[in-house]
């Protein structure tokens, strides 16, 4: 990935990547909601040797923008070869069973927003037969549990929606990683304590380039997920319902 | 409220955290006193805020600019002397100033004014700060030089965090043509000796220091090994530029506390034996990277642990030259009769070039710094001492490696304080603060809070 368009760039995740890319000597689009902290990652990356850095203030919720968008970073960059979508909502599982709308936000956030993009960008990386779409996904997606369901349904959905569209690009050379990250030591979750099972931005976003270098499809960051996931997806239904996860 | 400790392990205290993270940000509203805290490096209850709350600067942490010509670099104040080294070092540049581990903020390094193996040449950090934003609990933003907001400025180089939190800041940095140190190591049999050697080497050398074998006594009193350095000219590259950032950290570990036994006199005095009979054998002079010459604990990752529980108590004075010679006696000789031995001894000649710092700890003279194992009460007495002695002396001790000083002795080692109380936030405080200044000056609901000794 040497031209990356990176959306929800302010997240801790997604800065952690930059700068790594940035080190890569990737050209940068940034885009996010805050153009002052915008501005703060995308300073940060040119200091760190990206040779060309650019962003953009936006609302990823606003999907009729979303073409425009690609467009222009497409100018910006001439080309991309690459693209990072780490936004994203952790919601209120209790608020959002009290409101749609706030069901709603978490699912246009995480699901409808990623897949308008996913639209855009697939259909140009098709068209050019080379690319890679690098998307975040969760563990939480893997299987719906009463504490989270309004998440884990919002990436549920995204990482079906990859699946297809890895199998649709499949033949275009165009490559989808699924990344899913467990608990991560950011600001979304800043209020929850922390324990063994927390990684480091730091560490999810070397996961997520080696998967992306590796042209992998779906990976679990850090790994031991992929174990905790299959035996949370194991557990019969019957049982499961009756568990307090 | 958790548990927090600093990096001497003593005190611990209950404190609050709130992690910063976007530079633009308001600072966050809490009940009680706030501070900014880096990476914790400090060794006593500077960093500390019982009761309070310490505001985690960590996420502060990007690059804001670098001009690879001039050596102009701005950043966020979060940002640790190892990323700049990582930044720098390969391009050319190396830092003005650096104390004895990378692994601090450059908002600590302005907050302690720190000093480095240059002192005589380079002066504390301070001076190499260009400017930086103070962002006070009013919701004020202050751009502070030398010539904008100059009081600011001076108030905040040393200020202890306490004026403020420094969003970001600008250093000049120091242009280097190679990664090695050509250094020199000069055994001396004593005091006379160490001052001898210090004062022909500073005229050739712009990083000095010396190890002293503070279990030496008599005739040996004050005996150790003069380490003198220079940046290498080009002609000694061993390694291209680009590649010389990589680590040379041994990646040692500290696992765990070890148990107190471990040290004791006798270890302590192998331990003085065997290096100081080591390194006078080793090639002098010779090619030493960077790392290893400037950085020599932090390949050992957690060495404060060796300490144990109890952790330790460090003890870095200044005297003046007037004085120096019968105090600095005093001083070694106390300490070695102590029966508590100091592991790392460490003393190095402070040049008298000033900071622009109203609260800056180097002052001319020689700087002894000592640490020594928490055997509680008799420890105490110990420092308490060495602290009378330097008081004495007309000298001063280092806040950032303080975690016990009356505060009689604050006020003779700092008679700008009280100018300087009047820039503190209202919102800001320390347990250091507190302790030094029992007639709270910034925070009178806080009175009584202190910590207690073991």
């Amino acid at each position: 990935m040497k031209k990356v368009i990176v959306l929800g760039a302010t997240s801790a995740i997604a800065q952690a990547t930059v700068r790594l890319l940035a080190a890569r000597g990737a050209a940068l689009y940034l885009v996010g909601r805050n153009a002052a902290n915008l501005e703060a990652v995308a300073r940060d990356a040119s200091t760190r040797g990206a040779p060309k850095v650019e962003f953009r203030a936006l609302d990823l919720n606003d999907c009729e923008a979303h073409a425009s968008l690609v467009e222009r970073a497409w100018q910006a960059l001439g080309g991309l070869d690459g693209a990072v979508l780490a936004h994203g909502v952790l919601g209120d599982q209790a608020e959002s069973q009290r409101s749609w709308a706030a069901t709603e936000l978490v699912l246009r956030t995480n699901f409808l927003s990623a897949a308008s993009l996913l639209t855009e960008l697939a259909n140009r990386f098709e068209a050019q037969k080379a690319g890679t779409l690098v998307v975040i996904s969760s563990v939480a997606g893997d299987r719906g549990r009463q504490s989270n369901y309004v998440y884990g349904a919002s990436k549920g959905a995204l990482t079906v929606f990859l699946q297809g569209l890895r199998n649709r690009l499949a033949k275009s050379g165009v490559a989808v990683v699924t990344v899913k990250p467990g608990f991560v030591d950011t600001p979304m979750t800043a209020h929850v304590p922390k324990n063994k099972l927390f990684a480091s931005p730091e560490q999810v976003a070397r996961g997520l380039l080696k998967a992306a270098d590796g042209r992998k499809n779906e990976v679990y960051v850090p790994g031991f997920w992929a174990l905790i996931m299959l035996i949370i997806r194991s557990i019969p239904e019957p049982v499961f319902k009756r568990l307090k996860l | 409220m958790s548990t927090s400790d600093s990096w001497g392990r003593f005190p611990r205290v209950e404190q609050q955290t709130r992690a910063l993270v976007w530079r633009s940000d308001a600072l966050p509203r809490v009940d009680g006193p706030v501070l900014p805290h880096g990476l914790g490096r400090s060794y006593g209850d500077s960093c500390l805020n019982d009761g309070g709350t310490v505001l985690l600067t960590a996420g502060l942490d990007r690059l804001i600019d670098f001009d690879p010509t001039t050596g102009v670099v701005r950043c966020e104040a979060g940002v640790s002397l190892d990323t700049l080294l990582r930044l720098a070092v390969p391009r050319g540049w190396f830092l003005p100033v650096t104390p004895g581990t990378k692994f601090v903020t450059v908002g600590g390094a302005i907050a302690n004014d720190v000093h480095g193996k240059n002192h005589h040449r380079a002066g504390t950090f301070g001076r190499h700060v260009r400017r930086f934003e103070l962002v006070r609990s009013d919701g004020s933003r202050r751009m502070c030089s030398p010539v904008e907001n100059a009081d600011w400025f001076g108030a905040t180089i040393g200020g202890l965090g306490l004026t403020g939190l420094v969003t970001w800041a600008e250093v000049q940095l120091t242009p280097i043509r190679n990664p090695f140190v050509v250094q020199e190591t000069v055994p001396f049999d004593n005091l006379d000796g160490f001052m001898r050697v210090s004062a022909e080497s500073e005229a050739d050398h712009d990083f000095t220091m010396s190890w002293v074998d503070c279990l030496a006594r008599g005739r040996k009193l004050g005996r150790g090994l003069f380490y003198r350095g220079n940046f290498a000219p080009t002609q000694f590259d061993r390694l291209p530029l680009a590649k010389s950032h990589l680590s040379h950290g041994s990646g040692l570990a500290v696992p765990m506390d070890l148990p107190g036994f471990c040290l004791n006199r006798l270890s302590v005095s192998a331990f003085n034996f065997l290096y100081y009979h080591r390194e006078r054998t080793r090639p002098s002079p010779r090619l030493v990277h960077y790392d290893p010459f400037f950085y020599p604990l932090d390949s050992v990752y957690g060495w404060n642990r060796i300490y144990g529980r109890k952790g330790f108590l460090q003890f870095q004075c200044v005297v003046p030259h007037a004085t120096a010679r019968d105090a600095l006696k005093e001083l070694l000789e106390r300490s070695a009769r102590g029966g508590l031995p100091s592991f790392l001894s460490v003393l190095k000649t402070f040049g008298d070039l000033p900071s622009p710092g109203w609260m800056s700890f180097p002052r001319p003279g020689y700087t002894l710094a000592l640490d020594f194992a928490n055997r509680g009460e008799k420890t105490w007495r110990l420092v308490e001492e060495l602290d009378r002695v330097t008081r004495e002396a007309g000298g001063a001790v280092y806040p950032a490696k303080d975690a016990r000083m009356s505060p009689e002795s604050f006020a003779a080692y700092f008679p700008q304080r009280e100018r300087f109380a009047a820039y503190i936030d209202p919102a800001f405080s320390s347990s250091f603060w507190r302790r030094v200044n029992p007639v709270p000056l910034p925070l009178p609901s806080l009175e009584g809070r202190q910590v207690s000794i073991p």
